[in-house]
């Protein structure tokens, strides 16, 4: 089985974040940066899928487009397990939209061999969602997303993947067949701390640069000048006011009453 | 004037509040055509006539069902090709958002989630990192996808009486390559839904147990609230996990929060940081979820959600 997890570098979820003012992208020079917290649920889960699957022949390789800066996360996730590692990375890819990171990644998925490419579900900066649907659009293979739980069965060939995939009332069940990508939520396990081994063994860990041409990517098709959505505007929103805290001596229920009648709702 | 497409969430052959809102939105955007996506679209004509559909697209195929998201995404994408519409809307929710995605790639079209408003010139508004900075953005290439937060449009009625048509897609096979074997509806009863809701009172590990939420289930009835849960709640089993709200639950933007033993982390926040008004009940003065609030109460949620309960029953008579 070869499994490609899709990480991405993201500021740390505490840093206050912002939008460059000189283009509106996100700001991600002054903060510092941590692998997107869901994507560590997503290489763990690659990784049981690994040891349950075993054979030599298994591998996870981490795939991450993203500036220099983000080979700390890439570092992070090989320190976790994964076997080999991707980068992505130009300078002509700055700016790029949902849009173009699918293509860009279906892009170097190409120049790779999988069975299986596991995402978290959602990026904390970007928090759209969209990816992984993305690319399984693109790749024209079976869409396992928002699984809770991930069950990998049959093997030569004929790999079955079944789902539980969360819903708004309560969760379907989902099968397809390799090659799939799936996405992953919180729920579906606890990720494991890198152990002072696997910090040691991750450095000696092979890891790929792929510029844009090495992976048959257009110029044209990626960056900020040809995005497909483009910001108009931003502006910081006012902080919000101090509210009134006040100790419960026995009245609190009746003063937060109070409170929620003089701002109509009750 | 140019037609939008609104891709119709429905329930039980009810469209959602959420339809309602894009509707009365694309109303406001040019033409709205709803896209009806299974059975029952005869019988919600009318419904989706009271807020402006002019047209509504039924997919009846049960094939469509069969599958997950992919389907949606071609039904759209065959009805962009056909009628050029000026936008697509959809609800951002998971599903929403990931239809949206694959529509994208489909048509080559920019996408935008979370808008919380489109203006006519299809300018959309988003707030972004926790509702500390509000960002407009257009699409600039192909056929502009919004998905709009449920709760951004108040649902305006405007009494139309929408035409039925028919639409067929033959689905490729790249499209059927999930099945879907079951869908399990886990009941949440009769109270409003939490994305819907206009007041939200939400649970956390401070409620203490499964029994605890009583007191939150007690307070959500009175004000006629949804019921939301932290992690910490839906991971204890306390409540059931489509309660979370949160960067992995729920998002929700309604009128009114009220955080009952919810220290506040970071994840909790990113899907109830934009709530209009927010309130919590909290004994650790120190908890990061009194940065946020506009009434804090330091106490024992045990003592002071129930004052609360009988002080909004008695004041509602
Ligand atoms: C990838 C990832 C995704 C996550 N997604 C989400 C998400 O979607 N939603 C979410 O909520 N969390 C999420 N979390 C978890 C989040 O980090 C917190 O752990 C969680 O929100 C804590 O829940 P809590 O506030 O209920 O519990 P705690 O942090 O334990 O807080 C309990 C609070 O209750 C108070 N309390 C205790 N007893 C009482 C009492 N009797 N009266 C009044 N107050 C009392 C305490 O003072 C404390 O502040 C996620 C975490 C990760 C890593
Ligand atoms: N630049 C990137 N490089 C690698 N993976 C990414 C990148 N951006 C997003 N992803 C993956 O896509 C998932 C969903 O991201 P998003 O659609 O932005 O919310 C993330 O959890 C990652 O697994």
């Amino acid at each position: 089985m070869k499994i490609v997890v899709c990480v991405k570098q993201v500021p740390d979820t505490w840093a206050e974040k912002r939008l460059a003012p000189a283009d509106s992208t996100v700001d991600r020079e002054s903060v510092d940066g941590v692998i997107n917290e869901l994507d560590e649920y997503a290489i763990e889960e690659a990784l049981r899928i690994k040891e349950s699957a075993g054979g030599a022949d298994s591998t996870v390789t981490v795939l991450t487009m993203g500036p220099e800066k983000a080979t700390e996360s890439i570092r992070k996730a090989l320190s976790m397990g994964a076997d080999a590692a991707v980068h992505l990375l130009d300078d002509a890819l700055h700016g790029s939209d949902a849009l173009q990171t699918s293509y860009a990644l279906a892009q170097a998925l190409g120049t790779l061999e999988w069975d299986l490419v596991v995402l978290g579900s959602e990026s904390t900066d970007a928090r759209m969602s969209v990816l992984p649907a993305m690319l399984a659009e693109r790749l024209g293979v079976s869409q396992l997303t928002f699984a809770r739980k991930v069950e990998v069965a049959g093997s030569n060939g004929s790999t079955t993947v079944r789902i539980e995939r969360l819903t708004e009332a309560g969760y379907d069940v989902i099968e397809g067949s390799t090659p799939a990508v799936i996405s992953v939520v919180e729920k579906i396990n606890e990720p494991r701390y890198p152990s002072f081994k696997g910090i040691m063994a991750a450095k000696k860990k092979p890891l790929t640069t792929l510029t844009i041409a090495d992976a048959g990517i257009e110029s044209g098709g990626v960056g900020l000048a040809a995005a497909s959505t483009a910001v108009t505007g931003f502006t910081e929103a006012p902080p919000r006011s101090a509210g009134t805290i006040v100790n419960d001596e026995g009245e609190g229920g009746r003063k937060l009453a109070e409170f929620l009648a003089a701002k109509k709702f009750v | 004037m140019a037609e939008i497409l609104v891709l119709v969430e429905h329930v039980d052959g009810v469209p959602k509040k959420v339809t309602n809102e894009l509707l009365t939105l694309a109303c406001r955007l040019g033409e709205p055509s709803a896209v009806w996506i299974g059975d029952g679209a005869d019988a919600a004509l009318d419904k989706l006539g009271e807020y402006g559909a002019q047209r509504v697209y039924a997919s009846v195929d049960p094939e469509l069902s069969r599958y997950a998201i992919a389907p949606k995404a071609e039904v759209l994408a065959s009805l962009v090709a056909e009628r050029g519409p000026a936008a697509v809307l959809l609800a951002s929710t998971a599903e929403g958002k990931e239809v949206a995605g694959r529509l994208a790639v489909k048509t080559k079209s920019g996408v935008i989630t979370d808008a919380v408003g489109v203006s006519p010139d299809l300018i959309a508004d988003q707030s972004v990192f926790g509702g500390s900075v509000f960002v407009t953005s257009r699409v600039s290439t192909g056929t502009p996808i919004f998905t709009v937060r449920p709760n951004s449009v108040p649902p305006e009625p405007s009494s139309t009486s929408p035409t039925l048509e028919a639409v067929t897609v033959t689905l490729p096979e790249a499209a059927k390559t999930a099945r879907v074997l079951d869908r399990v509806v886990e009941n949440t009863g009769a109270r409003p839904e939490l994305a819907e809701a206009a007041i939200v009172v939400s649970g956390g590990r401070g409620v203490g147990g499964p029994e605890g939420f009583g007191v939150v289930e007690a307070l959500a009835d009175a004000l006629g609230a949804a019921v939301g849960a932290s992690r910490a709640a839906t991971d204890a089993g306390w409540y059931p996990h489509q309660n979370q709200v949160g960067q992995t639950g729920k998002t929700v933007s309604p009128q009114l929060y009220v955080a009952l033993g919810i220290s506040g982390a970071i994840q909790h926040r990113a899907g109830m940081q934009t709530s209009k008004t927010i309130v919590a009940v909290n004994k650790d003065p120190e908890a990061p979820i009194f940065e946020l609030v506009d009434f804090g109460v330091v106490g024992d949620l045990h003592a002071v959600a129930p004052a609360l309960t009988q002080e909004v029953q008695a004041r509602k008579g």
